[in-house]
C-alpha cells in the first residue's frame, strides 16, 4: 500500500541552523493499517506527513503509494490519493464559503474541475445525511459560513470533507490537539467510526499516548528524525502509557521523554 | 437658480455615464481584491492598455464594439503576465503588479505609437448608439454602460458558482486547503488575475471611447478609484447579500464615487486635487476597523480633519475679506496650522504625562 523508503529532509541545508528532520525513515503499510504515530516536539512526526502530502519535497528518498511514486509530484496532484485533517481547525475548510460549498469542493478532490455547477441539488441530499450523521447539528446550517463553526466543528467538517471522496491513505497531523478535551474525544470517536466504515489507511500524529495505544491496529514512536519504535497487533494492544515510556527511554539511549510526552 | 440645477443635473449626468463605465473596471477589481484576496496594481497598466488598443484599432478600421472584445483579452494577457511573475516566480503580490503595470507603459506607448490617440471623426460605440437612438453622448454611455455591466455581473454570478469558480473563491479564502483538495492555486490565481484585468481593460477601451481619445496616462490611479468605489459601494449599499447584490453595490459604489467627485469640483477643487481626495477616502475607509477601536487615533484624525477645514474656512475668509493681503492669507494659513499642531502636540503631551505617572507608582 503505502511504501516509504530510506526518506530524508533537512532544513536550512549549510545554514548555522541545520537540522535533519527526516534521516531515513522506511515505512510500509499495509492497505487498512491504521498508525498512530507518537514522538517528542521536533521528531519529525508532522515532517514525515508534510513529506507525505507534498507541503515540503523530500531530499531524498522514494514514497511509493499503491505503485505510484508520490516524492516529485507536486501536492495538488497528490492530494488525489490523500485525505488530509491539520491540527490547525482553521487550515482545512474555507472561512468565507458555506458548509455546504466546503463539501463540494471536498467531494472533486482529484476529479477534473469544468464549468458544470460547483454543487448540485443531488449532493445537497447527501451532505446533509452525511452531516447529520456527525450528531453536531450541522445539517440545518448548511448555507452558514464555515467562520461561524467552532474549532470542534470546523474539525469535524474537515473529516467528512477529507473521506467524502475515499483517500488511499488519510493523514491526520495532530488533527484534536487545538480543542478542548471533550470536543476533541467526539472528534476522535468520528474519525474512529469513518476509519472503520471505510477502511481507510490512516496515519496519525498524536501528542496524546493514551489516544496512540487506544486507537489503530499499530504503533510507531519517532525520535530525532527516526522510527524508534514499531509495535503491532497483539502487543500494541498490551500496551500502557509507562510502557511506552520505558520504550522511549531505551530506544533514545536513556534521555528522558520531555515534558509534552508526559502530561499527555 | 434654474441654471444652476440644469449644470448641476448635466454635471450627475455625465458623472453617472463615467460611474457605469468605469464600474466595469471596479468588476474586475472585485475579482482581484475581494474574491482572490489580491492587491494587484496590474490595473493601472491594464486600464490605459484597454484604452491604448480599442482606441488604436478604432483608428486602424476596426469596429469600436470588436476593438472592445480585443482589449478584454489584451487585458487577460496582462493578468496573465503577472499571475506567472507571482506564482511561478514567486515575486510578491504587489510588486508582481508593479512589475506589469510599469512595462504596460512602454507597451502602451508602443501600442499607439505615440503618448495618445484621438478618435475625432471616428465611429466608436457611443456614436453607434446615439446615431440609432435619440439620446445624448451621456445617456448613450449610461445606456451601453449599464447593458455590459448586466452582462458582465450575471455572466460572473454564472461564473463563481461554477466548479472552477468556486474553486477560485476558495483560493482567495485559504489556500492551503485548496492544494490539499487537488486544485492548482497557482492555475487558480492566473485565472482570477486573468479575468479581473480582462474586466479592467475592457472598461479602459470603453472610457476612452466615451472620452474619445485613448491616452497612456489614462489608468494612473486606477487601483485607488476602484478600491474607493468598492468601500464606497459596501458602505452604502451593504457588503451582505447574494453575489449578484454585492457586486451590484460595488458598481453602484463607482457610480457614487463619480458622483461625490463632481460635487467636489464645484464646489471649486481643482481636478488635479482629485487624486489626494480619492487616496485620504480610502486610507479613511480602510482605517474604519482601527478607528473604531482606537480612541487616541480617532482623537488625532478628528483634530487633523477640524484643522483642514478650518483651514479652508480661514483662507477663504482672508480671500474674502482683503484679497490681495498676502499677509493676513499667511496669517490664517499660520492660525489653522498652529491649532492642529497645537491640539495634537497637547494631547500627545497630556498622554505622556499620565503615562509617566502611571510609571512611577
Amino acid at each position: 500500500m503505502l511504501k516509504i523508503e530510506k526518506l530524508t529532509k533537512t532544513f536550512h541545508k549549510g545554514t548555522i541552523n541545520e537540522k535533519q528532520a527526516i534521516r531515513g525513515v522506511s515505512l510500509h503499510l499495509a492497505p487498512g493499517d491504521f498508525v498512530t504515530v507518537i514522538g517528542g516536539n521536533g521528531a519529525g512526526k508532522s515532517t514525515l506527513l508534510n513529506l507525505i502530502s507534498g507541503t515540503l519535497m523530500a531530499d531524498s528518498g522514494s514514497i511509493l503509494l499503491d505503485g505510484v511514486e508520490l516524492s516529485q509530484l507536486p501536492e495538488h496532484i497528490r492530494a488525489r490519493f490523500l485525505g488530509r485533517v491539520f491540527q490547525d481547525p482553521m487550515m482545512g475548510t474555507a472561512a468565507d464559503m458555506g458548509i455546504e460549498e466546503n463539501l463540494a469542493m471536498a467531494l472533486r478532490r482529484g476529479k477534473q474541475r469544468g464549468l458544470g455547477w460547483g454543487i448540485t441539488a443531488a449532493e445537497r441530499e447527501d451532505y446533509r445525511g452525511r452531516l447529520a450523521a456527525l450528531g453536531l447539528g450541522l445539517e440545518d446550517r448548511m448555507k452558514s459560513k464555515v467562520g461561524l463553526l467552532s474549532g470542534g466543528q470546523r474539525q469535524a467538517l474537515t473529516l467528512l470533507m477529507a473521506t467524502l471522496q475515499k483517500p488511499k491513505l488519510l493523514l491526520l497531523d495532530e488533527h484534536t490537539a487545538a480543542l478542548d478535551p471533550k470536543t476533541a474525544a467526539k472528534v476522535l470517536e468520528l474519525t474512529g467510526e469513518m476509519v472503520a466504515r471505510d477502511h481507510l489507511t490512516t496515519l496519525m500524529v498524536t501528542h496524546n499516548m493514551r489516544d496512540a495505544i487506544r486507537m489503530g491496529n499499530r504503533l510507531i514512536m519517532m525520535h530525532e528524525g527516526q522510527v524508534i519504535v514499531d509495535v503491532a497487533g497483539e502487543k500494541k494492544l498490551g500496551l500502557h502509557v509507562p510502557d511506552l515510556l520505558a520504550m522511549f527511554e531505551k530506544a533514545s539511549g536513556g534521555e528522558f521523554a520531555n515534558d509534552r510526552m508526559l502530561l499527555s | 437658480m434654474f441654471d444652476l440645477f440644469t449644470s448641476m443635473g448635466t454635471a450627475v449626468q455625465g458623472a453617472a455615464a463615467q460611474g457605469v463605465l468605469w464600474g466595469v473596471m471596479t468588476l474586475g477589481l472585485y475579482i482581484t481584491y475581494k474574491v482572490l484576496d489580491f492587491a494587484d496594481l496590474t490595473v493601472d497598466g491594464s486600464f490605459a492598455l484597454g484604452g491604448a488598443v480599442s482606441a488604436t484599432l478604432i483608428v486602424a478600421g476596426m469596429d469600436p464594439f470588436f476593438s472592445l472584445l480585443v482589449a478584454l483579452l489584451a487585458g487577460m494577457l496582462s493578468g496573465v503576465a503577472t499571475g506567472l511573475l507571482h506564482t511561478k516566480l514567486k515575486i510578491p503580490g504587489i510588486l508582481a503588479g508593479i512589475l506589469t503595470m510599469i512595462a504596460l507603459y512602454s507597451i502602451n506607448i508602443r501600442i499607439i505609437g505615440a503618448a495618445n490617440v484621438p478618435l475625432l471623426g471616428e465611429r466608436t460605440v457611443i456614436t453607434t448608439i446615439t446615431g440609432l437612438l435619440p439620446l445624448g453622448k451621456n445617456w448613450a454611455a449610461i445606456l451601453l454602460g449599464t447593458l455590459i455591466v448586466a452582462l458582465v455581473v450575471g455572466a460572473m454570478y454564472w461564473f463563481f458558482g461554477t466548479e472552477i469558480g468556486c474553486a477560485i473563491r476558495a483560493t482567495g479564502s485559504n489556500e492551503h486547503m485548496v492544494r490539499a483538495l487537488g486544485v492548482s492555486t497557482d492555475a487558480m490565481k492566473i485565472t482570477g488575475l486573468a479575468l479581473g484585468n480582462g474586466l479592467v481593460a475592457l472598461s479602459g477601451g470603453l472610457v476612452a471611447q466615451s472620452q474619445g481619445y485613448g491616452d497612456v496616462g489614462m489608468g494612473t490611479g486606477t487601483i485607488v478609484i476602484g478600491l474607493a468605489s468598492i468601500i464606497i459601494g459596501e458602505v452604502i449599499f451593504g457588503a451582505k447579500g447574494n453575489f449578484a447584490r454585492r457586486l451590484l453595490s460595488v458598481v453602484l459604489g463607482s457610480v457614487v464615487y463619480r458622483v461625490i467627485i463632481a460635487l467636489v469640483l464645484r464646489l471649486g477643487l481643482k481636478s488635479t486635487d482629485l487624486k489626494l481626495l480619492t487616496a485620504v477616502i480610502v486610507a479613511l475607509a480602510l482605517s474604519i476597523p482601527v478607528l473604531r477601536r482606537d480612541r487616541t487615533l480617532r482623537f488625532y484624525g478628528g483634530v487633523l480633519l477640524a484643522g483642514a477645514i478650518l483651514y479652508l474656512v480661514l483662507v477663504k475668509a482672508a480671500a474674502a475679506f482683503a484679497p490681495d493681503n498676502t499677509t493676513l492669507l499667511f496669517a490664517a494659513r499660520g492660525a489653522a496650522f498652529g491649532a492642529t499642531f497645537g491640539g495634537c502636540s497637547g494631547k500627545w503631551a497630556s498622554d505622556r504625562r499620565r503615562m509617566a505617572a502611571i510609571l512611577k507608582q
